[in-house]
């Protein structure tokens, strides 16, 4: 037996297989964290050499970050029913993430007006007014598109296509939601530091 | 054509590979083609296509650079009213010649021509997989490269003339669309086409390396890949990282364009007006683009440097010299080249000692590009050099490498580029160490190649014809530029000549002209060459260059799913050429140790006692040698 597990290390190796699909979606999570480490590098820059005026981030964003956490929470609660193949708690928990989501949106959305109301705008002269915009409002095209991706799996439940034997895409879905989570509370924190 | 299924017992996940008994109709097989091999003849097709445009725009420039006083009236067909009536370029347009002509050579040829065309056609065949991890991702790359192409052609034609602002697109021209007027619709088009592009190279990208990864047959390791499948990889993950900086960048561009943000503008008079625009800064978007154009070069150079790694080895009928250290100076490269971006901005008031880091840190790349040269030379040294036109070629790249490498060293020093900067002597750099070495890679591909895409051979003759007056040409073209750089000529200058001061070189500029012209013509060897033999080329054997590597133990007109049988299992490096004791003076990769014996090294000789072990449990690993 032992000779046996020697001779299987030699013999021409089938080199390591992650599922490729798996693979490209944390190969894409990379240029996301390029596009948005670009942003923070850019405002780095920017407080050195260009006008900075700093304001108060709405205190709506700590809502909105805890809702973000939470929803990852019931996403993480909802893979594992799936992993347990129940189907019906599954669902329920899907549903709740989906509604944290959009809630998340929604609550990005009132601190803009939150900031409009503070005349902290998009345009103008502000840059540290216009970064926060563009970043909060790339994360939410990427959330958006998250979103989008849970309903997908949602209705793939209905179909009986997520189960403890087929939870590749739950899998992928879950990493990309808490990546975007992950990401927002990096983004706020920096942006919290820097405004 | 057709495979049939022969993967029982492999693992699941590769299922795709499995359905390529369709038939083929024109749309699936030349149009909308998942086949690797049929996406990657497109690229280099529309990279053609492209090259052309490209190098006909720097004809139209140099003509106006080295005969000032010609008259272009002849080209009033095609220009329409950017020839004036007295037969002169209108010198807004001069800017949008050479800011086209950057922005084609340097993504549209070099980027997507390049990578596109070798890393489509070669990653599957040379790590023994059946397509690319996602076909149909792979054909979206290509139209969405394709529909970038399109909307950057037709900026070409439109009558505000294309984007001006150099292929940097540095604010405030690029931002403010009153700028002149290629900064209105014409630039909005590029960066529209960019952002197309920009998608297109993320989608190859994660293919490339996806497929490297996960794909490789049995025993291709990763100590055991090719190096141009190395170089392939190294340059997919550059570009997944360095390409959405660039989209970062060119997203902050359009909100100060059209949303009334001013990212890069600040103070800014225009006819005596102060415009809003305050606080902003365009040495952002300066660094922001750097981080993506440093890396960028890398990515149009390093496919090259694969390639001629690949042709010079099996050329020279020698190991590569320094297999390990080609792919660690890559590696060294491809760290580096992030973190020297700002080498290109020594003149922007940046802090001195941050210029000196910066200093430092290019002045490092200078190592591993050395080793590299080494090695190139250490594998031609005493080689039995077989003279194919794709290796002259790849001797032409080193010549290149070493002779603009050199002169990067001299910019790369602070105090000196302050003086060299933004003169010819920065376009003769990058010309020779980015764009000519780059460009003969891609001959040298081609010419090496050719049989494998098509299965038929390209004339040597034309080839050796068409070399050496590409590559006295090169020289005659872009070495004098040195010296016009070094008496402070300014790139991007419609006239000089005219002043007193630069007027004693009129005639190095009207020398140069010519033999630009000339090199420009001489591609058209290779046209006639390249489609000539599509068709007419004598039939190409299965491996005519005598090589080690995987794609030639593929039929010659493979079909989708790239061999009939059994993908060939893996057993040694891809370097074994002209081994003492060898019966042939190669080995290809597919041979197990245990039917060399008689060329083996001791622990060779040990490898291959297991090897036979295992085989016995498993049959049909080895492949029954057809080279011979
Ligand atoms: C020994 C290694 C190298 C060093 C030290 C070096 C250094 C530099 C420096 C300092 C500049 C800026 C000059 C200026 O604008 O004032 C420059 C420009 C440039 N280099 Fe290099 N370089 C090296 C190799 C390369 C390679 C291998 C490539 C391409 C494959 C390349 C492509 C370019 C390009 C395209 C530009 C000009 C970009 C532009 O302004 O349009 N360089 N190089
Ligand atoms: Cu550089």
């Amino acid at each position: 037996m032992e000779a046996k597990a020697q001779m299987i290390q030699e013999q021409p190796k089938r080199p390591m297989s992650v599922d490729p699909r798996k693979f490209n979606l944390w190969l894409f999570m990379a240029t996301v964290v390029m596009l948005f480490g670009a942003y923070l590098s850019a405002i780095l820059v920017a407080k050195a050499e260009a006008g900075w005026a700093e304001y108060q981030l709405p205190d709506s964003l700590w809502f909105t970050s805890g809702i973000i956490v939470l929803s990852s929470i019931f996403l993480q609660l909802a893979y594992r029913s799936a992993k347990k193949d129940n189907l019906s708690t599954l669902k329920i928990y899907m549903s709740i993430t989906m509604g944290l989501g959009l809630l998340f949106l929604a609550g990005q959305y009132y601190a803009w007006t939150e900031l409009v109301a503070m005349k902290v705008y998009f345009s103008g002269d502000n840059l540290a007014g216009s970064f926060f915009y563009v970043i909060s409002g790339l994360h939410g095209v990427h959330l958006i598109g998250g979103i989008v991706y849970l309903i997908i799996v949602f209705v793939n439940t209905f179909q009986a296509k997520v189960h403890s034997k087929n939870l590749n895409r739950m899998e992928m879905c879950a990493t990309y939601w808490h990546f975007l989570g992950g990401l927002w509370l990096i983004l706020f924190i920096f942006l919290f530091v820097n405004i | 054509m057709a495979t049939a299924d022969i993967h029982i017992g492999e693992d699941a996940s590769h299922h795709d590979e499995h359905d390529h008994a369709h038939d083929d109709n024109f749309f699936s097989k030349y149009l909308f083609s998942t086949d690797h091999k049929m996406i990657a003849k497109q690229f280099l097709v529309t990279g053609i296509f492209w090259a052309l445009i490209g190098g006909s725009l720097s004809v139209i420039f140099r003509l106006q650079l080295g005969f000032p006083d010609m008259d272009l009236s002849f080209l009033k067909p095609i220009l329409g009213s950017w020839i004036d009536t007295q037969g002169k370029i209108d010198p807004e347009f001069y800017l949008a010649l050479v800011t086209m002509h950057g922005t084609i050579m340097v993504f549209f040829v070099l980027t997507a021509g390049l990578s596109g065309t070798f890393s489509n056609f070669l990653i599957p065949l040379q790590i023994g997989a059946r397509d690319m991890a996602s076909g149909f991702m792979n054909m979206l790359s290509y139209w969405f490269f394709f529909l970038s192409s399109v909307i950057m052609f037709v900026s070409l034609f439109i009558e505000t003339g294309p984007a001006s602002g150099g292929w940097v697109i540095y604010p405030p021209l690029s931002a403010l669309p009153k700028a002149m007027s290629g900064s209105g619709l014409g630039m909005t088009l590029w960066l529209v086409a960019m952002v197309f592009f920009i998608v297109s190279t993320l989608l190859g990208g994660v293919n490339y390396v996806s497929t490297i990864i996960n794909m490789r047959t049995k025993g291709m390791s990763f100590t055991r890949l090719p190096l141009t499948i190395w170089a392939f990889f190294l340059t997919a993950i550059i570009g997944l990282l360095s390409f959405p900086v660039l989209f970062a960048a060119a997203l902050l561009l359009v909100f100060d364009r059209s949303f009334g943000t001013s990212f890069y503008l600040s103070d800014i008079y225009i006819a005596g007006e102060a415009l809003p625009n305050q606080g902003g800064s365009p040495i952002l978007f300066q660094h922001l683009f750097w981080f993506l154009g440093h890396p960028e070069v890398y990515i149009v150079l390093l496919p090259a440097l694969g390639l001629t790694s690949e042709i010079i080895s099996t050329n020279s009928r020698k190991p590569i010299f320094g297999y390990k250290a080609m792919i660690g100076s890559m590696l060294g490269i491809a760290f580096l080249s992030f973190i020297v971006w700002a080498h290109h901005m020594f003149v922007t008031g940046m802090n001195p000692f941050l210029g000196s880091i910066f200093m430092l840190l290019t002045l490092i790349i200078a190592v591993p590009s050395a080793v590299k040269v080494f090695n190139y030379l250490t594998t031609l040294w005493r080689g039995n050099l077989v003279f194919t036109p794709a290796m002259l070629f790849s001797i032409g790249l080193v010549s290149f490498f070493i002779s603009g490498g050199l002169t990067g060293l001299h910019l790369g020093n602070a105090a000196v580029d302050i003086q060299l900067h933004d003169t010819y002597f920065v376009v003769a750099h990058f010309h020779l160490v980015m764009g000519s070495a780059a460009f003969f890679g891609m001959l040298a591909g081609v010419y090496h190649w050719f049989p494998k895409m098509y299965g038929r051979m390209m004339d040597a003759k034309l080839g050796y014809v068409h070399f050496w007056l590409t590559f006295i040409g090169v020289y005659m073209v872009f070495f004098p530029m040195h010296y016009i750089g070094i008496a402070g000529f300014p790139r991007r200058y419609y006239s000089f000549t005219n002043f007193d001061t630069f007027n004693s070189f009129t005639d190095l500029n009207t020398f140069v002209s010519i033999a630009a012209i000339v090199t420009f013509s001489a591609q058209f060897v290779f046209l006639f060459n390249f489609f000539y033999s599509i068709w007419r080329g004598r039939k190409a054997p299965q491996n005519p260059w005598n090589s080690n590597t995987l794609e030639w133990t593929a039929p010659v007109d493979a079909g989708h799913g790239n061999w009939p049988g059994e993908i060939p299992t893996v057993y040694r490096w891809p370097y074994d050429y002209g081994k003492p004791g060898a019966e042939d003076d190669f080995i290809p990769q597919h041979i197990p140790y245990s039917a060399t014996p008689e060329s083996n090294l001791p622990i060779e000789n040990e490898m291959a006692k297991e090897e036979n072990l295992t085989e016995t449990g498993q049959e049909g690993a080895i492949q029954v040698d057809e080279t011979k």
